[in-house]
């Protein structure tokens, strides 16, 4: 199989070489999983409201045509405009079809990952559109020409000191400045310009109501409601899944939603927007992108109760050590190697081995996705569809066969342990990668049942 | 009651004292215990990597070898989980779950089955517990940090009996290691860096032992440790609770 990009494995060891940046990243993230416990464990019905979150999920899953035509007609009896996209191209092709038609070439963006993974920046940049991302992390990393690395904290990759560069370059504040009030305090005042000036704004949807056609966005920075107070047109995106049946419902999800992404209680801002102000145009793009074929995957349908809090990123070592770019997804992390795979096997198939399947993640999920036990069964579908390198394939068959035969592992055993006995450089050399880094286990002269041959109770060998 | 020892492929041949405690440690205590020697390994190393349809072998050997028993223990809780959760056969469906739910990993044999409350054990040494994620979150051996439910811990238990054994707190106590099985090769760069990391947290807390359920995570971290000559050993929980001196 030809590799035409890096792979995880790669892409992290790349990371890693900087040790000092990985153990900041790293205690930055488990900084934010410590916040997230302590938030948790604030609550004494945590558990229980994870799991109703969980219910109310399957549910929505289970009955999701039906909600989206009750979310339709509401949204529509409401004033706002429902559009359908099947895909990212579709999606991209109607927003920028509703820029055009009221002649606009600007438009300011909060943080939307689904824009993230239907491109649509570079879409609408390709087609004369400025586009221009108000949330503070997303902003940096697209000054800096890089995709979020974090769902929820889009630039945790970035030191303040790069953040200072990136300003300096871009946006002409002072060189070597890197204190992060001074530099938010500039992005501010250059983003109020922006959001006087746009007239079209752009938001993500953390969770839109069947029963009332209402939807819900959830910012710290309040810049999704900068944006969208000030637009004529205001556009919003969402993946058909954020769909939840009742308002009732919302009290579950807020009141997980922001303690398991940064231990908050709540986001500062939890707007809901229901109708145009007079003069207003209000759109909704209802995308599908996959989210309907992962649906019909039985393994795999309940990855769409993600609810984008990033809780499983913070909490995974592997994460931690190896930073979102290196998964090259835009949702990276545990949640974004089992979703990933459904849009494209052949260039995830690396995703869901990026992980000691420690489980750490299904256990932090406020809606309890079973994730690690779905990195497992992808790697089964992975191996199964033929995306498994040949080489690799031949080692497990050949492990496969010799411990299927007691004999041929007892000898094979006994082989390796000589070998680590007596020509331990025949093993201890740079082509073994356990031992680049780590000691090989000693040779014992015995193995176990060698050892149990010799000194155990003999009635039990001749039952054999 | 008659209890047949499964020792893991790989304990078998690098790790032959923690599987020799083991065989003591349920003899001390008056287990009838027996050792199939025809067996090799559950599977796991094959599954993990996406090949579970290749261990049909493994899994008829595997129930060949211990049908006969009314409990099947092991000193590992990785190759335990394994069983529990994948062991299956088409021949003989109802031998496989019933297999599946009398395989234990030694501690919470000890603990739940049967019921220890003294050991005649002795081990003066300050010693870090590594959780091995497998025996934590899929055997339930101790509450993970994870949830919000009352704490316990199974191998806190067993420990705590052992005569001058001082338990060290770590500063993150159920972090993964980093060994995952093939990942410790395929991502040799995040694995290493994972068990450093473990590694350093025990050698702050002022461990001289690093001891676990998992001879798999011990073994990653034992190359580690020798490697950076940190003087800090690795050892089988099996071999503490066995200790005498």
């Amino acid at each position: 199989m030809e590799k035409t990009i890096k792979d995880h494995s790669a892409l992290a060891e790349e990371f890693i070489r900087d040790e000092e940046r990985v153990n900041w990243h790293d205690g930055a993230l488990w900084w934010i999983r410590q916040k997230r416990d302590m938030a948790a464990k604030n609550i004494p019905e945590w558990e229980a409201l994870r799991e109703a979150a969980s219910q109310i999920k399957n549910n929505v899953l289970s009955n999701l045509h039906d909600y989206l035509l009750e979310f339709e007609a509401n949204a529509t009896k409401n004033g706002i405009t429902v559009h359908w996209a099947a895909d990212a191209q579709e999606h991209n092709a109607i927003v920028y079809s509703i820029l055009k038609e009221k002649g606009l070439n600007q438009l300011v963006k909060s943080k939307s990952m689904l824009t993230e993974e239907c491109h649509l920046n570079e879409y609408l940049i390709e087609r004369g559109v400025d586009v221009i991302n108000s949330d503070l992390g997303e902003y940096i990393q697209q000054l800096d020409n890089e995709p979020p690395s974090h769902i929820v904290l889009p630039c945790i990759h970035k030191r303040k000191e790069e953040i200072g560069d990136i300003f300096h370059e871009h946006l002409g504040t002072e060189k070597g400045v890197s204190d992060p009030t001074t530099l938010t305090r500039f992005a501010r005042r250059h983003l109020r310009n922006v959001f006087v000036t746009r007239r079209a704004a752009l938001t993500g949807v953390n969770f839109a109501v069947a029963e009332t056609g209402e939807y819900v966005v959830c910012t710290n920075e309040g810049n999704a409601d900068m944006g969208a107070h000030l637009s004529e047109v205001q556009i919003s995106s969402m993946g058909i899944e954020k769909i939840i049946p009742k308002k009732k419902h919302l009290g579950v999800f807020l009141r997980l939603l922001a303690r398991s992404a940064t231990g908050q209680p709540i986001t500062i801002y939890s707007s809901h927007f229901k109708k145009p102000r007079k003069g207003q145009e209000m759109h909704l793009v209802l995308v599908d992108f996959g989210r309907s074929r992962q649906l019909g995957r039985p393994d795999f349908r309940s990855s769409l109760k993600c609810i984008r809090c990033g809780a499983c990123m913070n909490t995974c070592p592997v994460y931690r050590k190896s930073g979102g770019l290196s998964y090259h997804n835009t949702i990276s992390g545990p949640i974004g190697a089992i979703l990933a795979p459904n849009l494209d096997m052949r260039k995830h198939a690396d995703l869901p081995f990026a992980s000691t399947l420690c489980g750490s993640c299904s256990n932090v999920c406020p809606v309890k996705i079973n994730i690690h036990e779905q990195l497992y069964q992808w790697r089964q579908v992975i191996v199964q569809e033929g995306y498994a390198a040949n080489t690799k394939v031949l080692g497990i068959k050949a492990m496969a066969w010799t411990l299927s035969s007691p004999a041929s592992y007892a000898r094979i055993g006994r082989a390796g342990r000589w070998v680590l006995n007596n020509i331990p450089f025949a093993v201890n050399n740079k082509f073994n990668l356990w031992y680049k880094q780590r000691e090989m286990p000693g040779g014992p002269k015995e193995s176990f049942g060698e050892w149990y041959a010799k000194n155990g109770p003999k009635e039990d060998e001749k039952q054999e | 009651m008659t209890v047949g020892l499964f020792i893991p492929c790989y304990v078998n041949q690098f790790y032959p004292q923690a599987a020799i405690a083991t065989l003591q440690l349920l003899q001390k205590l008056d287990v009838d215990v027996a050792y199939p020697p025809k067996q090799t390994c559950c599977g796991q190393p094959m599954a993990n990597s996406g090949f579970e349809h290749l261990t049909k072998e493994c899994n008829d050997l595997f129930v060949t070898n211990f049908a006969r028993f009314d409990y099947i223990v092991a000193p590992s809780a990785s190759c335990v989980l394994h069983v529990k959760e994948h062991l299956h056969s088409a021949d003989d469906p109802a031998q496989a779950e019933s297999i599946r739910s009398k395989t234990y990993e030694l501690v919470e044999f000890l603990t739940d089955v049967l019921n220890v409350e003294d050991l005649k054990a002795r081990f003066p040494h300050k010693v870090g517990i590594h959780q091995s994620c497998h025996g934590l979150r899929g055997l339930h051996l101790a509450q993970m940090s994870e949830l919000n439910a009352p704490p316990f811990s199974k191998p806190v238990r067993l420990l705590n009996m052992v005569d001058g054994l001082e338990l060290v707190s770590l500063d993150r106590p159920d972090d993964c290691c980093g060994f995952g099985g093939t990942f410790c090769i395929a991502e040799e760069a995040v694995s290493v860096k994972m068990g450093k990391d473990r590694v350093l947290d025990h050698q702050r807390n002022g461990a001289e032992y690093i001891t676990s359920v998992d001879l798999s995570c011990l073994m990653h971290l034992e190359g580690i440790l020798q490697r950076n000559k940190t003087g800090i050993k690795a050892l089988h929980i099996a071999q503490i609770l066995n200790s005498t001196h």
